[in-house]
């Protein structure tokens, strides 16, 4: 049955998604909760926790509050802690009791704003989808409100000034490409130096990180992602930020994850392009008008100039017979290393997605499968499953199964075996 | 009120109040809520597993089912342990009571082995959206005779009204008995996460009068689990075990008796004198009293002779009387300075009036209010490196390795209480432990639940 799970576990939850994604910035996020998220989020969903003094919080809301629709009680208390803690930004999400009460998300930022004098979001999560929902649209919340406005110079230099990373025909000397890096928490990437791995790997490879959304950057850093050339999404929780910067500065983006050379080559190739593509259009004779506008009529342009996607099923082989390999988990994590599987062992793989993931980036062969019902059939005659621990219980025996643990469904139990697959790839495919 | 504690100029507010113009029974304004790393107190997923062979069924949002799957998961009992996620869809749909109960059918059906009891959670949607909780248990009663099930709520919204979560979660822990026939000789000692220590004052009272013992945390099966309906008392000392208490009684037979958990001599002697008398058994004598007090004088004398004026905290997560606590060791030349209690247990209230006479300046500090986010950042500091704390929290936000890691009273009752405490006072003195470890491992003790 649908929905039912005898024994795995359950994918992190959309408001700690939220929490997640702005935890290093300096604001203040509360969760509108009776009890216990906090307790959740803290515990098995933050391993910044113990170390960084973020300002997460829960209302803990009360029966007779949600009944008489008391949302005077919460923005008091926001107000109140607000005065004192001084964050940067106020970010409240939501729970499943606001999401059947109907709070007004937008309204109660607007008003704590209008009181605070700090900017203030609503974000409308209901605890009842997964993290990658909440922190994807907290990112996208940053971006449209946050980032400052670029000046022309700043991103309209002529077509040919930018040196071509990671070698290819481009002269010699010029500047670097600007990207930044959007979809990072540790949900997906935990703490153990991924996201660091992302950023070398860009900087050895002649690129300009400006931003990392949102692990190892600041609120000011974030701030100058409209500077860039182009954004690498690096899990599907960017992909909100992405597509608000594309709509606000023409950024184009590429989506996927560095694992294995030959992967790393094709993403820096489309950075490239991307790159040059997006310089092109800003930098011609409407520039003045299009950089730092919303207007439809860049946005169509950009559409038309610019290849802002890199489909990761380019290089990937379509597996129509037979299950080999399957992969489950977040979906551009999971494709990248199927990518990767794919390219350095020419075995087929298949995906199996348990998160929010947008449909055109997967294959014909890969799968969503949010419930324990959708996945077991799904590993019928697979050899190999690389999966988090936590499904080995309704693996099928006759497979090898690869632990490929994540933050995000097991938590903190076995922090301490997750891989940086972007610095050591073979961990797994050593295995395969 | 708040205090500045903080020597910067800048930086938040922590709160804080001197114990002399603390208001009872809530010192501190309720406002946003922090959720320190200090994970050591049981939750309902933790006590349910105390049922022995119990299989857990949470039926919520994912966001709600992710700390309990995990719990479970942690403890090493996922075996035991499903779930049904409640969606956006089920809401519009109103069709709650059939996805628990198609849920909890399926996932029964899918159970390698049948199991003698099913705990069915469900959350604050289902006591918002008004289902029909009745029906739904009478409908999985039906499809499954051989199965024990009760209701078990996950409905935090209903904290501040009625029955507590924890309370309920306790009351429900013997729901499940079946009537049998009363042994008068039999006891239970109920609500508790923690067996009870053997040095306890009250074992020790039940096992010189020959009573049979029940407590659940020494039933290894679900047929000694039922055994314990047998008993004709049942006793409490946690205090949100004793609704729980009253309705077993009501509904099986036996007599409950509350009793009341506390560090001072007087109470003690009269809370055990009272239940000696409930239970038809001689109480301690005078000599045995007069030596028991004598026992803790001494250890008193004994640790205030090796800590010296070490500076102490407490929080209120170490047993049901952090003021008691405080009361006993200040009134005995320690040098108390802090106590972590967000509101002030009834029980305390004679202990808080006591401290707010002779030790005014002793400062009461929450744990959940926002500011104390940057509390242990605060205290990460030279000149409180010494501190000695009793409790996961105080410890915490002490930045202590000294410290006392006992979460719920450890079993204590009695002058065992006062002589056990000590020993750990002057353990946590002589040895440093790995706070940060330790303290974030959730249901301190709770491998009790693995049988």
């Amino acid at each position: 049955m649908k929905q039912t799970a005898r024994i795995i576990s359950t994918y992190s939850a959309d408001a700690f998604g939220v929490c997640s994604a702005l935890f290093e910035l300096g604001g203040m996020t509360v969760m509108h909760d009776a009890s216990g998220c906090n307790s959740t989020y803290t515990t098995h969903d933050e391993p910044r926790w113990f170390d960084m003094d973020s300002m997460v919080y829960i209302s803990g809301i009360s029966e007779i509050e949600a009944i008489m629709g008391d949302d005077e009680k919460l923005i008091d208390d926001i107000v109140d802690a607000a005065s004192n803690l001084k964050p940067a930004f106020i970010a409240v999400c939501g729970t499943p009791i606001p999401m059947m009460t109907g709070f007004d998300f937008k309204a109660v930022a607007e008003v704590i704003e209008m009181r605070t004098g700090i900017p203030a979001f609503g974000f409308p999560t209901s605890g009842m989808k997964t993290y990658i929902d909440g922190a994807s649209m907290a990112l996208a919340g940053i971006a449209e409100r946050l980032v400052d406005d670029v000046a022309t110079e700043d991103v309209a230099r002529p077509l040919g000034m930018i040196l071509k990373a990671g070698g290819g025909n481009t002269p010699a000397m010029f500047e670097k490409v600007r990207v930044n890096i959007l979809g990072l928490t540790p949900l997906d990437f935990s703490v153990n130096g991924s996201d660091a791995s992302i950023s070398s790997w860009l900087e050895e490879n002649n690129y300009e990180v400006i931003s990392k959304w949102a692990m190892g950057s600041s609120l000011d850093e974030l701030r100058l992602a409209g500077r860039a050339d182009a954004n690498l999404v690096v899990s599907a929780a960017g992909l909100g930020a992405a597509e608000v910067l594309y709509k606000r500065f023409g950024i184009p983006y590429v989506i996927g994850l560095p694992i294995g050379d030959d992967q790393k080559q094709m993403i820096m190739d489309a950075l490239n392009d991307v790159a040059f593509e997006s310089r092109a259009v800003r930098h011609s004779e409407h520039a003045d008008e299009r950089v730092g506008t919303q207007s439809i009529e860049i946005l169509s342009d950009l559409a038309d100039a610019v290849e802002y996607e890199y489909d990761l099923s380019a290089g990937a082989a379509v597996n129509n017979s037979g299950t080999d390999v399957v992969i489950i988990g977040e979906g551009i994590t999971s494709l990248a290393l199927a990518a990767a599987i794919e390219f350095e062992t020419g075995r087929l793989t298949k995906v199996l997605c348990a998160t929010e993931c947008p449909e055109y980036i997967l294959r014909s062969c890969d799968r969503l499968t949010p419930d324990e019902d959708d996945i077991i059939p799904e590993l019928d005659g697979a050899n190999v499953i690389i999966a988090d621990p936590m499904y080995k219980p309704i693996c099928p025996e006759s497979a090898k199964f690869i632990s490929l643990p994540t933050e995000a469904f097991s938590g903190r139990i076995y922090r301490k075996a997750i891989p940086d697959l972007i610095k050591e790839p073979e961990v797994i495919l050593s295995q395969l | 009120m708040l205090k500045r504690v903080n020597a910067k100029e800048t930086g938040p507010v922590i709160a804080a109040v001197r114990v002399a113009d603390a208001a009872f029974p809530a010192p501190f304004r309720s406002g946003l809520e922090y959720s320190s790393p200090a994970r050591g107190t049981w939750n309902i997923v933790h006590t349910g597993m105390l049922i022995p062979e119990a299989h857990e069924i949470f039926v919520c949002a994912a966001g709600c089912l992710r700390g309990v799957v995990l719990t479970a998961a942690e403890m090493g009992t996922t075996d035991r342990f499903s779930t049904v996620a409640v969606r956006e869809n089920n809401l519009l749909d109103g069709d709650m009571e059939e996805l628990v109960i198609e849920g909890v059918s399926d996932i029964i059906r899918k159970l390698p082995k049948r199991p003698p009891a099913v705990l069915v959670y469900t959350s604050c949607v289902h006591h918002f959206a008004g289902c029909d909780l009745d029906m739904i248990y009478a409908r999985l009663r039906e499809r499954f005779p051989d199965i024990d099930f009760t209701d078990c709520y996950m409905n935090p919204i209903m904290r501040k009204s009625g029955l507590t979560p924890d309370q309920l979660m306790r009351s429900r822990l013997y729901m499940l008995l079946h009537e049998r026939e009363i042994d008068p000789e039999a006891v239970a000692i109920i609500g508790n996460d923690l067996p009870t220590r053997e040095n306890s004052d009250l074992m020790k009272l039940l096992k010189r009068t020959g009573r049979k013992v029940h407590e659940i945390t020494s039933c290894r099966n679900y047929a000694e689990y039922q055994e314990m309906a047998e008993s004709a008392f049942y006793i409490s000392y946690n205090a949100d075990a004793a609704p729980g208490g009253d309705m077993l009684s009501a509904r099986l037979g036996g007599k409950h008796h509350y009793t009341k958990f506390s560090f001072n001599y007087d109470e003690i002697d009269d809370e055990f004198a009272k239940l000696a008398d409930v239970l038809g058994v001689p109480g301690f004598s005078p000599e045995e009293i007069k030596a028991l007090r004598a026992d803790c004088d001494k250890a008193l004398e004994d640790t205030l002779s090796l800590v010296g004026d070490t500076e102490i905290t407490i929080d209120y997560t170490f047993c049901p009387r952090p003021l008691g606590l405080a009361r006993m060791l200040l009134s005995h030349g320690f040098n108390v300075t802090r106590v972590y209690v967000d509101g002030i247990p009834g029980a305390d209230k004679p202990d808080f009036e006591y401290l707010r006479e002779n030790h005014p300046d002793l400062m009461l500090y929450p744990t959940v209010h926002s500011s104390m986010r940057f509390a242990a950042s605060e205290n990460a500091v030279p000149e409180r490196d010494t501190v000695l704390a009793i409790g996961q929290k105080a410890a915490y936000f002490d930045n202590t390795n000294h410290f006392v890691n006992v979460v719920e009273g450890g079993g204590m009752l009695g002058y065992d209480a006062v002589l056990h405490t000590l020993e750990l006072i002057r353990e946590a003195y002589s040895e440093e432990k790995c706070m940060r470890e330790l303290v974030q491992v959730k249901g301190l003790g709770c491998d009790v639940c693995l049988r």
